[in-house]
Formats: structure tokens, C-alpha cells, sequence
């Protein structure tokens, strides 16, 4: 579904991506992980097309993103900090988004309900804690019922009930055979959920593993193990 | 694109600047037009407020939105929607709402002192003017990141266009004092936006006569429909050639 080959992207002189190529199918959940500045987000803003690689392409469903502005419609995006503007309340937001994507029927609002958001509708985004803000980018990512889900450290900052929700939804969702990509640094709470594991440092992608593979490799059964292992040779 | 401009345009009257610019705007005109006994003296006075204030208002108020609104582009580029799109209606939101601050704070007062010519004119030049200083704006948001950077970028370009321009313009006269400069100073005034607009109005009025062998060449020139057709495409293609190039600069940004 989603296709990299070869990407490469510099800022200044610092390699964030290099050379990364991989395929990404769909009813997989791929756990992307490595250490901090190992380049994860910019993969995932490649993705997205809100970084442009230097070299390489990436393509979605067949189709190079270059250009292409469309296949976002299928892409639901939990940023690591969601930024919104400050002056809107959480409904003007949901509105917003449900207009600019011209979708009000068919909306998947479970995480909006299990999050509790409808009493905090009035609240302006300046005011919301951290967490909160999670909720919202959260909710938003999942509200249209898109076929990919790009979730860039989604449990950081919420609380353990927030936290458990999420990773329930993003089981359930993975069921319906969607994409779903996550960041993590949490390795013990991917566990369950994903079924392959990318493993990136320095700007390189070292591995794009199912997770079967990886456990027979390593010979641990737990993934926070078996990466430990991995850093460690 | 028409949604993006109308969530653009409702952030923007939200925030209270925009109000305040026309009620200083709509003050000054009515205080100048009851000061003066002669209208078309006031007309001459709001020109020199107007060549001031609006390419400052402008040029600042849209570099500070630009920046304070990245997260809403942030926001917006992760959307299914054309990174043109985003950007030209951020553009337009803009343009638009300075436009109707110029034209309920001066259109009014010119309006009611000065129904001509010469009141339509100097409405026309002063929305040119405040959506020119808007595409700079964005030029320059566009090419600085920083944004301390780019408010001090965004006034010293009003700076140069408003003070240093006509000083170097005058360096240049003095030196070249010997040499017939009268035709260069078309194409030179071509250069700032703010002093095409100065000669536009003054044209319309009476003390051109005054202005010497240059004020004839002016005449002569700007003073043609040709020659004001020349001045206007120069006026817009200071909208369209910042706006372009920032557009392109805009759509192979890192977010």
C-alpha cells in the first residue's frame, strides 16, 4: 500500500533519512522504532508530504505522492504534538476538519465519546493540558475511518485510561484490516498490538521484520527484549 | 479554496488589530478632511498618512498572522488539500480583510469629501497598496523561518520602500545632476510600489505643476491612459510576482 524506495533527505548536513526503502501492506500494524533522532518522524512526514525528500520517491496505492494531494484523504495522522490553532474551541476544530474534508456522514466518533470530549466542546485549544490536546489529535486521526493510520507516539502524555482506550481502538482497527504505522518508544504496550517491526537508526532503516521473524532471530519472546538484543550487538 | 479563506477571514476579524486599523483609519480621514478648508489639501494630507500607515499595518500585521498561524498550516498541509491552495487562501484571507479595513476606514470619509476622480483613484491605490505589502509579507515569511527574523525583516522592507528608497533616489539625482534623468525616473519609480502610488494621486492633482521639468515628464507619461496602464500592471505584477514566487518557494517547504 504504501511503497518508499530510496529515500533520502538531508537538513543542512545532517542526514534524517538515508537511503530508506520499504513496503508497507495493508491489515498490518508496523511498529516503527529506534532511538531519538533516528529519523521516524521524518519518515512519517515524508509519508504525509509535509517534508519533500531530496531523492527517492514514495508511493501510495500504486501512485507517487509527489504532487498528489488526494490519498491524504485516506490517511488519518496523529502528530507526536498536535498543533492547532490556539483561538478554537475543540468543536470548531472538529467542525473544521469535518468540512475541510467534506465528510459529515460515515464518522467514526468512538474515540471522541470514550475520551469524553463532548463536555470539553466549548474549551479553546490555548487552555487544554497535553493530554487533552493527545485526546483531540487522537480523535481526529480516526474520526474520517481512513484505510492508513500514522500515529507518531500516540501514548505519550495521555493517561493509563486514555492510553489503554487507544490501544484497543487501534487493535480493533487493525482487525478491519487497516494500515497502521506507530511510533513508540513504550516497546512493552506494542506488544499486542503490531505485527511488524521497522528498526531505524542514524537516518538507515536496518530492519522491516514481521514479528514472527524477529522473535525466531532473537530468540526472545518479549519485543522490548528482542530490540535490546538488537542494540546491544 | 473558499472554505480555507473563510475560516482565514473569521480568524482574522476575531482578532481585534484589524478593527482598531480601521477606526484609526476612519479617524484620521474624517479629522484631515475637517481640518482642511480645501478638499482637495486634505486629500493631499491622507495620501502621505495612507502612504505610511498602510504598507506599515499591512506588511507587519500579515508576517506576525503568517507566523502565528503555522500551526493551522501545519495542521491543514496534513489534509487532503493542495499546498497551493493553503497558501493563496492564507494570501487572499489577508488581502481581503486589509482591503475592507482600507475601504470602510477611508472609502467612507473619501467617499462623502471627495466623490471624483481623484477619491476613486486614491482608493484603488490604497488596496493595491495594502495587498502588495501583503504578498511581500508572505515573500518573506516564506523565505525566513525565524520569527523574530522575519518581523525585522518584514520592517525593514517597509523601511527601505517608504524611506531609504527616496533617499537613494535623491543620492542618485544629485549625482547625476548633470545628466538628463528625468526618463530613467519612470523606470526607477517602477521599482517601489509606494512612490508609483505618491505619483499616481499627485498627477490627479494640481500641484504637479509644481514639480518642475520632471513633474512635465511625469506628466507627460503617467498622465497618459497608457501611462497609467503601465503603473497599474506594475502595481500588479508587485501582487503576482511575490505571490508566485513565494507560492513555489511554499510548496517544497519542510514542515
Amino acid at each position: 500500500m504504501i511503497i518508499a524506495s530510496s529515500v533520502t533527505k538531508k537538513f543542512g548536513r545532517f542526514k534524517a533519512l538515508d537511503n530508506v526503502s520499504t513496503t508497507c501492506n495493508k491489515g498490518s500494524c508496523i511498529a516503527l522504532i529506534g532511538p531519538n533522532g533516528s529519523g521516524k518522524t521524518t519518515l512519517i512526514k515524508s509519508i504525509l508530504g509535509m517534508v519533500v525528500p531530496d531523492s527517492g520517491f514514495i508511493s501510495f496505492n500504486g501512485k507517487n505522492i509527489r504532487k498528489e494531494w488526494t490519498y491524504r484523504e485516506q490517511i488519518g495522522y496523529m502528530p507526536q504534538i498536535g498543533r492547532y490553532p490556539e483561538n478554537m474551541t475543540i468543536s470548531q476544530v472538529l467542525s473544521m476538519m469535518k468540512d475541510i474534508r467534506n465528510k459529515q456522514l460515515g464518522l467514526d466518533e468512538d474515540l471522541v465519546k470514550a475520551f469524553g470530549l463532548p463536555a470539553l466542546l466549548n474549551k479553546r485549544m490555548r487552555t487544554l493540558s497535553g493530554g487533552t490536546r493527545q485526546k483531540v489529535s487522537a480523535a481526529l486521526a480516526f474520526l474520517f475511518d481512513p484505510l492508513v493510520l500514522i500515529l507518531d507516539e500516540p501514548t505519550a502524555g495521555l493517561d493509563p485510561v486514555a492510553a489503554e482506550i487507544l490501544q484497543e481502538k487501534i487493535i480493533a482497527e487493525k482487525e478491519k484490516g487497516k494500515l497502521v504505522l506507530i511510533t513508540s518508544h513504550v516497546l512493552s504496550e506494542l506488544d499486542e498490538m503490531v505485527t511488524g517491526v521497522m528498526y531505524m537508526q542514524e537516518g538507515k532503516l536496518l530492519f522491516h521484520k514481521s514479528i514472527q521473524a524477529l522473535r525466531e532471530d532473537t530468540g526472545e519472546e518479549k519485543l522490548a527484549r528482542a530490540i535490546a538484543r538488537i542494540m546491544v550487538k | 479554496m473558499r472554505k480555507i479563506v473563510k475560516y482565514v477571514v473569521a480568524d482574522i476579524l476575531r482578532n481585534r488589530t484589524v478593527l482598531v486599523y480601521t477606526v484609526a483609519l476612519f479617524a484620521a480621514a474624517f479629522t484631515v478632511f475637517s481640518l482642511e478648508d480645501n478638499n482637495s489639501k486634505g486629500v493631499l494630507s491622507l495620501l502621505n498618512i495612507i502612504l505610511i500607515i498602510v504598507p506599515l499595518v499591512s506588511i507587519i500585521f500579515s508576517a506576525i498572522y503568517v507566523y502565528n498561524s503555522s500551526e493551522f498550516v501545519e495542521l491543514l498541509v496534513s489534509q487532503p488539500l493542495k499546498r497551493k491552495t493553503i497558501w493563496l487562501s492564507l494570501f487572499s484571507g489577508l488581502a481581503f480583510s486589509l482591503t475592507l479595513a482600507f475601504f470602510a476606514g477611508v472609502g467612507i470619509p473619501v467617499l462623502i469629501y471627495q466623490p471624483n476622480l481623484l477619491g476613486l483613484t486614491m482608493m484603488a491605490v490604497g488596496s493595491l497598496l495594502s495587498i502588495i505589502f501583503v504578498a511581500i509579507a508572505m515573500l518573506a515569511t516564506v523565505i525566513i523561518r525565524d520569527k523574530a527574523k522575519g518581523i525585522g525583516a518584514a520592517i525593514l522592507l517597509w523601511l527601505y520602500f517608504s524611506l531609504l528608497f527616496d533617499g537613494f533616489v535623491l543620492f542618485l539625482l544629485f549625482q547625476f545632476a548633470d545628466y538628463p534623468l528625468e526618463k530613467p525616473m519612470i523606470a526607477i519609480s517602477a521599482m517601489n510600489p509606494i512612490d508609483l502610488s505618491r505619483i499616481l494621486i499627485l498627477l490627479q492633482l494640481d500641484v504637479s505643476a509644481m514639480m518642475g521639468y520632471t513633474g512635465a515628464v511625469f506628466k507627460d507619461f503617467f498622465g497618459t491612459y497608457s501611462g497609467i496602464s503601465f503603473s497599474i500592471l506594475v502595481l500588479m505584477s508587485w501582487v503576482a510576482v511575490p505571490v508566485w514566487y513565494a507560492t513555489r518557494k511554499f510548496n517544497k517547504q519542510d514542515l
